[in-house]
């Protein structure tokens, strides 16, 4: 028999959040729930499996496929299992003139990965601007947002992590 | 330099670093919620004549009349009316919301509960950038702050009128900061901009009326109702009311968010004591954008223009979300606009075969040129490229759906404009003619 998605406590902060979710919107347009929907389903889970996606279309009254076809358009979702701690790295315009495009060079050489490519522990992205121009260079750790970065304060924030 | 820039009362900034100034008990101690109690006893056609003769305008990008846009809404429709406040902020060189949701959210809260009170709108939906964790953090405190002090809720400030406020996170899709790809994605589906007309003032959210209004913009409401619309309208231009936020980055001394008057030139943004202090020691600038990454870039000789909607335009550029990105004089600007073209290739939403195809395309180009391997002739086919997405000029009369089109094609189009010898430098050199630092040695990394 197939591993149940959830825990029972994943379960109740799943099915509390659902419905919180769907109580923001008109009854007939639950569906408009669905960005919210899934970013719950991956803090509870760390990405979005099949039968998520599927629970999440359930309750929003709309076909699996409609869920996968939005889960898809996002790049904040996670379709595989990334890494425990998913980096992104800004390259844009201002954000290279400060330095970002020898940031993520650096980064490549000390995690052993390209952009784009991903371990257990790391999964190393370039991503587009980060809305921290004015502190270049930047990145987000699981989308916790770290500016203003040196090759010594990166390497600290690095060493934090387990 | 000692500063010559023309000082203004900050507005928007004017509680930034002050201690919990993003607090509802801070934001009342400084007045705040009392231009809402002025609004709350006014007709709500009077709240939109008032924000008209403020000449407030949008300060997403567009820079469309806010006061004009509020009254396209149908006072006899029988549906439900709604709000939703754009805080995708996400155009490189734009960072100025965030600010805004992190250190003063009550501000914005305030101009949506004028906003939704003089449009009827008993639902408003705040809509923010996926990757701004810490500003939704913020912004659902001051939310949930605002219901507990009854401004949200049954009944706002006492007054028979409810109006919900909710906040919704996208998940990383720069199209979503188009205003109908944004209704789409609130609606709950991918970010697919609509063909307009309708206009969402008249068919938006769920089909309903509605308004979308930068943060900005809403957080400028309550100054309209503080100091009166004439005040407010005198602060400004004749066609553009109040101050307005700035984006300094790239190579300034100092890059930060600065408010100021619509008269401040670019050159006293980048030289000015009180703004970016220079250039660092022995560089000069180049190049500035002056509204984001998609406003088309100006040269070192045209920075004396005042960054109002207005005076850009007659440049032929657009002051747009208000981010000044400057290069100097070690940048490389084939390799920046490379740059700018990979934005939005990756961020085109791939429905209009001229923006899906044509944006790739110029980043093939721009890459190859740029890695020395370019041919006689892409500088043409590069110009070609970006006529098909959007020919140039005029600004806004692109062949895609949606603007992103025209903000993908118009670097393209400035930077060959006035750039053109270094393009050709690289096809004649075989190389960069910058080396391996195209980007100077900004920057602490080895």
């Amino acid at each position: 028999m197939a591993e149940p998605l959830f825990t029972s406590e994943e379960q109740k902060k799943f099915d509390a959040g659902i419905a919180e979710i769907i109580s923001h919107y008109p009854l007939d347009r639950k569906s408009a729930g669905m960005l919210p929907a899934l970013r719950l389903l991956q803090e509870i889970k760390g990405w979005l499996p099949p039968e998520g996606l599927r629970l999440v279309a359930k309750h929003l009254e709309v076909t699996p496929e409609r869920a996968m076809e939005v889960a898809s358009f996002y790049v904040m979702y996670h379709l595989k299992k990334p890494g425990k701690y998913v980096i992104d790295v800004c390259t844009n315009l201002s954000c290279s003139l400060w330095g970002a495009e020898k940031m993520l060079a650096y980064l490549e050489e000390k995690l052993g990965l390209k952009a784009g490519e991903a371990n257990e522990k790391f999964t190393l992205r370039e991503t587009e601007c980060l809305a921290s121009c004015g502190t270049a260079p930047c990145l987000q750790i699981n989308e916790d947002h770290h500016e203003s970065l040196t090759q010594a304060k990166l390497d600290a924030i690095l060493a934090k992590l387990s | 330099m000692a500063s010559t820039a023309k000082t203004i009362e900050p507005i928007i900034s004017a509680a930034w670093g002050k201690p919990q100034s993003w607090t509802l008990d801070s934001y009342r101690k400084r007045g705040g919620y009392e231009a809402l109690k002025k609004a709350l006893q006014m007709e709500p056609a009077a709240i939109i004549d008032e924000v008209k003769k403020s000449n407030l305008r949008g300060r997403g990008g567009a820079g469309f009349p806010t006061g004009l846009k509020w009254s396209f809404v149908p006072k006899d429709s029988p549906k439900p009316k709604y709000l939703a406040v754009n805080g995708d902020e996400s155009e490189p060189g734009t960072f100025k919301d965030r600010y805004i949701l992190e250190d003063d959210p009550h501000m914005m809260l305030e101009g949506i509960a004028i906003a939704s009170y003089a449009l009827g709108v008993h639902t408003c939906y705040v809509y923010l950038r996926g990757e701004f964790k810490f500003p939704a953090e913020r912004t659902q405190a001051a939310i949930d702050e605002a219901y507990k002090a009854g401004i949200f809720g049954k009944k706002v400030l006492g007054k028979d009128y409810e109006l919900n406020c909710y906040l919704v996170r996208g998940a990383g899709a720069y199209i979503c900061g188009e205003e109908t790809a944004l209704l789409e994605s609130l609606e709950g589906k991918k970010g697919w901009p609509r063909l307009k007309p309708p206009f969402p003032a008249v068919v938006g959210l769920f089909g309903c009326p509605t308004v979308v209004n930068n943060v900005e913009t809403l957080a400028s409401v309550p100054a309209i109702f503080q100091q009166g619309a004439d005040a407010y309208a005198k602060l400004g231009t004749d066609k553009s009311g109040g101050t307005r936020l700035v984006c300094l980055s790239g190579t300034v001394n100092r890059p930060g968010v600065y408010e100021v008057s619509m008269f401040t030139t670019l050159a006293e943004l980048i030289y000015d004591d009180k703004y970016g202090r220079g250039m660092p020691a022995g560089r000069k600038v180049k190049a500035v954008i002056p509204g984001g990454s998609s406003a088309p870039v100006l040269g070192a000789d045209e920075l004396d223009v005042a960054m109002e909607f207005e005076a850009l335009k007659v440049k032929q550029t657009m002051a747009g979300s208000g981010g000044v990105i400057v290069m100097d004089d070690a940048t490389c600007m084939v390799r920046s606009l490379w740059r700018v073209a990979r934005f939005y290739a990756e961020e085109s939403c791939g429905q209009c075969t001229p923006c899906r195809e044509g944006t790739p395309w110029q980043t093939r180009l721009l890459r190859k040129i740029e890695e020395g391997r370019g041919e006689p002739g892409d500088i043409d086919m590069l110009s070609n490229v970006a006529s098909s997405i959007a020919p140039y000029p005029p600004i806004g009369l692109g062949n895609t759906i949606c603007a992103l089109g025209d903000a993908a094609a118009l670097p393209t189009h400035s930077f060959l404009m006035r750039f053109r010898d270094e393009f050709e430098a690289h096809i004649r050199e075989h190389r960069c003619p910058f080396g391996d630092k195209p980007w100077g040695s900004f920057g602490d990394w080895s």
